[in-house]
């Protein structure tokens, strides 16, 4: 068990490794960032200052090893349009973007993991196609439209609820949910299909002959071997929220991570993006690195094989 | 309620059971009326090929037919002097696990991957007999102990995967037999063992059987199990049970063209015969079962009537019966 947590945290550093890798070549290979940062009519001059600011008259290897040396002290340079260092704009507007992920995912697995196991448990009947046309909805409806939907329904016509921005725990619901729609969506149909499996197998029959009671059979021996491949899902689901945020922070004005790389790609902020990136990708590496540990955990036949 | 079992040691007599398939347009009939007895510390097998309604007469001993879709629909299971077809699932819970437990055919799949063994052992023990703790943990201790499961201590904390195909199928036993119970139900659970551990398991539970008294149902493809482990055996065919008898009568005189078959297709050490005899056709599609005697397509001494109905029960001395015409026509 050791070992594999120790393995798998060795190979979140190499993925770590990997995407700062990844992101220094591709932020030298679109062009020249010294031309990228400086305004389009300014000279030579002016170009050559900003290369020399930037450390981009050094050799490649050179630059690499100096960025990797910044990024493991956390320091990711400076914002170009106002010249904050970025790791203290990231810092700032992680805690909305990461709560407003918790909360989208919450959403998600209160819905789907009783929906999805009702509807096994009752296939055909109302609640398994309440949870059909839920899901159903989820994945057709893109979120800047459903968001948009929820922001007429709830806080234009019924004034429910706060429209956009951040503040008391009410402006958490609407892009919340919106955020986790789309997610509650797949795991309902996972939830149903993979308990389905689980409710057929023998080790349920043998539960019953047991003489436990149904809610014993299901909510022990079949929710967990049922949760499996749930768990994987979620995993990918919250690489899914990263992408979502960028899309839902912007329709409801929400003043995370998503919503300053949509700003920084438009004042064409290299560092900022450059951040964000390497913000994200770390985080899905975690994500991923957490939820195999937790997957040990569940179920004890995963062992650490290289 | 009637005390129909009172007089006699008879511990499950099993009246007319129907259990159907209902199909979006087709019933099947998997179990069409079956009627038999199992008298305290007997031991009674159940015989016929794949698709002959064994395993789902087992199920409906327990009332744990696939839902949905199966469906009990007639008949009288009566345990002792109550029926189990006229009690509550509560009242039905208390019967399973604690006085009768089911032993299913692949022990790969019987056990939950994501629990110990000595968690599922436990189960029945804490639920039925209301143990808890340091006494269940003995208990358990004793059950595996009971299978011949060496270091009990140590694989007690151990997870299925880390059993082997026999040694799992010993746990699943001792999950059936901790808390005692009065029935046993083996459903084919020697079939995918291979054959000196199938040899070892099947001595293991004759000696358990005798020490504890419990009564067994064997449920069983393979008629030389049946003379090893049984007193009495049912030849099922179809959804019904065509020939009844003592062991040692139905391997001297059987009755019944199929059970003759049946019997002339265990291949016997020493025996010179060139080619290993088989029943010739397939066991019938339960959606299309020929009319009378379902076995006269691969009777070879089928007759007109055959085809036509259904033969009676007839009568062999004392609780021995056949169905069939041959039989019939011949008193």
């Amino acid at each position: 068990m050791l070992k594999y947590i120790g393995f798998r945290i060795f190979q979140a550093l190499l993925g770590l490794w990997f995407i700062a890798t990844l992101v220094f070549i591709l932020s030298r290979s679109i062009g020249d960032p010294a031309e990228v940062f400086t305004a389009r009519n300014s000279g030579v001059d002016a170009r050559e200052i900003m290369a020399a600011k930037l450390g981009l008259d050094r050799p490649v290897h050179e630059q690499y090893l100096k960025f990797l040396g910044q990024l493991v002290r956390l320091d990711l340079g400076d914002s170009v349009s106002n010249g904050i260092p970025v790791t203290q704009i990231l810092v700032e507007r992680m805690p909305a973007t990461f709560t407003l992920g918790l909360v989208a995912l919450i959403f998600a697995l209160v819905f789907s993991l009783p929906l999805g196991v009702l509807g096994a448990v009752y296939r055909d009947s109302a609640i398994d196609w309440i949870a059909k046309v839920l899901a159903f909805l989820g994945q057709s409806m893109p979120p800047f439209w459903s968001g948009i939907m929820l922001i007429i329904l709830f806080a234009v016509v019924w004034e429910m609820l706060p429209p956009a921005g951040k503040g008391g725990w009410t402006s958490y619901i609407l892009p919340g949910f919106t955020l986790g729609w789309g997610v509650m969506a797949g795991m309902v149909r996972l939830v149903r299909s993979s308990m389905m499996d689980v409710l057929d197998s023998d080790y349920v029959v043998m539960a019953r002959a047991k003489g436990l009671p149904e809610a014993v059979v299901i909510g022990k021996h079949a929710l967990r071997n049922a949760l499996l491949p749930v768990l994987t899902y979620s995993s990918l689901v919250l690489g899914a929220f990263m992408n979502g945020s960028v899309v839902v922070e912007q329709v409801f004005a929400w003043p995370g991570i998503g919503t300053s790389a949509v700003q920084s790609v438009v004042r064409r902020d290299f560092p900022v993006i450059q951040g964000v990136v390497i913000v994200f990708g770390s985080f899905f590496i975690l994500i991923n690195l957490f939820v195999d540990i937790l997957y040990a955990v569940i179920d004890p036949r995963i062992k650490y094989t290289p | 309620m009637v005390n129909q079992n009172i007089e006699d040691d008879i511990l499950l007599r099993v009246e007319g059971l129907k259990t159907y398939f209902f199909q979006r347009n087709a019933v099947l009939k998997a179990v069409d009326g079956v009627s038999f007895t199992v008298a305290q510390g007997e031991a009674v097998g159940l015989v016929g090929e794949s698709g002959s309604g064994k395993t789902m007469t087992c199920l409906s001993l327990m009332r744990l037919v696939p839902q949905p879709g199966a469906r009990i629909v007639e008949g009288e299971i009566w345990f002792k002097d109550e029926n189990l077809l006229d009690i509550t699932e509560h009242e039905m819970r208390a019967y399973r696990g604690h006085r009768m437990a089911i032993i299913m055919q692949d022990p790969q799949t019987s056990l939950n991957p994501v629990y110990s063994i000595g968690e599922q052992v436990a189960e029945p023990v804490r639920l039925h007999l209301k143990e808890r703790g340091q006494q269940a943990m003995n208990r358990v201790l004793d059950a595996l102990r009971a299978v011949r499961i060496p270091r009990p201590e140590q694989r007690l904390v151990q997870y299925p995967h880390q059993f082997s195909g026999g040694m799992r199928q010993r746990v699943v036993a001792a999950m059936g037999l901790t808390t005692q119970p009065e029935l046993l139900i083996a459903d084919e659970p020697t079939t995918s063992l291979d054959v000196t551990i199938q040899a070892q398991f099947l001595r293991l539970i004759r000696e358990l059987q005798q020490d504890s008294g419990t009564s067994v149902i064997w449920v069983t493809h393979d008629l030389g199990i049946v003379a090893q482990m049984c007193d009495r055996v049912n030849v099922m065919y179809a959804g019904r049970i065509v020939e009844s008898g003592r062991v040692r009568q139905i391997y001297k005189e059987p009755q019944h063209p199929y059970t003759r078959a049946l019997l002339d297709s265990v291949p016997l050490m020493g025996a010179r015969r060139d080619k290993l005899y088989q029943i010739d056709g397939q066991p019938p599609d339960l959606r299309s079962i020929p009319q009378g005697c379902p076995f006269w397509p691969r009777c070879p001494e089928a007759m007109d009537k055959c085809k036509e109905q259904y033969p009676p029960r007839t009568s062999l001395g004392g609780q021995d019966f056949v169905h069939c015409w041959l039989t019939e026509e011949g008193r």
